[in-house]
């Protein structure tokens, strides 16, 4: 993104507008690593084009240790894209596609946090990756359901080899989902809403 | 992000520092998530600076922190210094987001099914 160009009259299109009435929202995190559908899965089932959010982070140089004594630290900007559901007159749902990595996470503060769950996108590719990034979700206490995206002349995987192989309880759902169509990429977010239901209902009554 | 490009791209830090004069977002009242949508309460004021005036008008309507951050194209946190202030001065109201526990509500649940249906 380029800072130097700075629209004073920036923001969305008509069509765009949420209704005044709109109290709250809630959020659902798609994670997944490079390339596995994530954008495509947010832009497919959001009412508004994917739009990017980003932050920055200090990183110190690399080779620091050669330049004695001189502080060099270098600016990043990672990005992250999201899309909107209306789901009615006062809610309305943001869905985040972050990459898989912990490093990523940090930057934004609060991600998970308050999120309703997340959509964990399968790499077929790299199930280590994934595998990591479940374990972290665990860790953090956010339930998640396993999409697995059908990509044309992607190897086909038996679900129950994949559930296996990612040593993943039969209480989480998987399921295979195309993040192009519309309908698939809604029946996701209906099966993370249906598990945590379950989820809702299986834990005990405070007294 | 499919986008074929290094994500670790080099930003341009210096004007998000002036923007800020240096400051971090350190009030733990104000804290604003990703989702937490903003609302203008007046017309936007001639004397504010120009991204403060272009939150004001572009949150004429609800918006999220997260669409004015890609609508500024500045980095949430950037764009929470700014928001602070606003909300400081009472020039916008933030709407917090639906609190989830460690499972959410049975019937904001439902509420969502049912949007999700109507897709």
């Amino acid at each position: 993104m380029d800072y130097r160009t700075f629209d004073t009259h920036a923001g969305p299109r008509t069509e765009d507008i949420l209704p005044a009435s709109t109290a709250a929202a809630v959020k659902v995190v798609i994670v997944g690593g490079f390339g596995v559908g994530k954008t495509t899965l947010v832009g497919a089932v959001s009412e508004i084009r994917p739009l990017t959010t980003e932050e920055t982070m200090t990183q110190a140089g690399v080779g620091v240790d050669d330049l004695a004594g001189i502080e060099h630290k270098t600016e990043t900007t990672v990005a992250m894209d999201f899309g909107r559901i209306s789901i009615n007159e006062q809610l309305v749902l943001y869905l985040f596609g972050t990459p898989g990595q912990e490093r990523f996470w940090f930057l934004w503060d609060g991600l998970f946090e308050g999120a309703l769950g997340a959509v964990v996108l399968l790499d077929t590719r790299r199930l280590e990756v994934s595998y990591d990034v479940m374990g972290l979700l665990e860790e953090r206490g956010v339930p998640f359901v396993v999409a697995v995206n059908t990509f044309p002349g992607s190897p086909v995987h038996a679900m129950a080899e994949l559930r296996a192989a990612m040593d993943l309880p039969d209480s989480v759902p998987m399921f295979t989902c195309d993040a192009r169509e519309r309908a698939s990429c809604r029946d996701a977010l209906m099966t993370l809403m249906r598990y945590l239901y379950t989820l809702t209902n299986e834990s005990p009554e405070p007294q | 992000m499919s986008k074929p490009k290094n994500p670790w791209d080099q930003g341009n830090p210096d004007r998000l520092y002036i923007l800020t004069t240096g400051r971090a977002s350190t009030d733990k009242d104000l804290r604003l998530d990703l989702v937490t949508l903003i609302v203008a309460r007046s017309e936007t004021d001639p004397g504010l600076q120009p991204e403060h005036a272009a939150i004001v008008r572009m949150c004429d309507y609800p918006l999220s922190v997260a669409e004015i951050s890609a609508y500024l194209t500045l980095p949430v946190s950037t764009v929470t210094v700014l928001l602070t202030d606003l909300l400081t001065n009472d020039q916008v109201e933030a709407r917090p987001p639906v609190p989830v526990a460690a499972l959410p509500d049975v019937r904001l649940l439902e509420a969502v099914m049912h949007g999700l249906q109507n897709l």
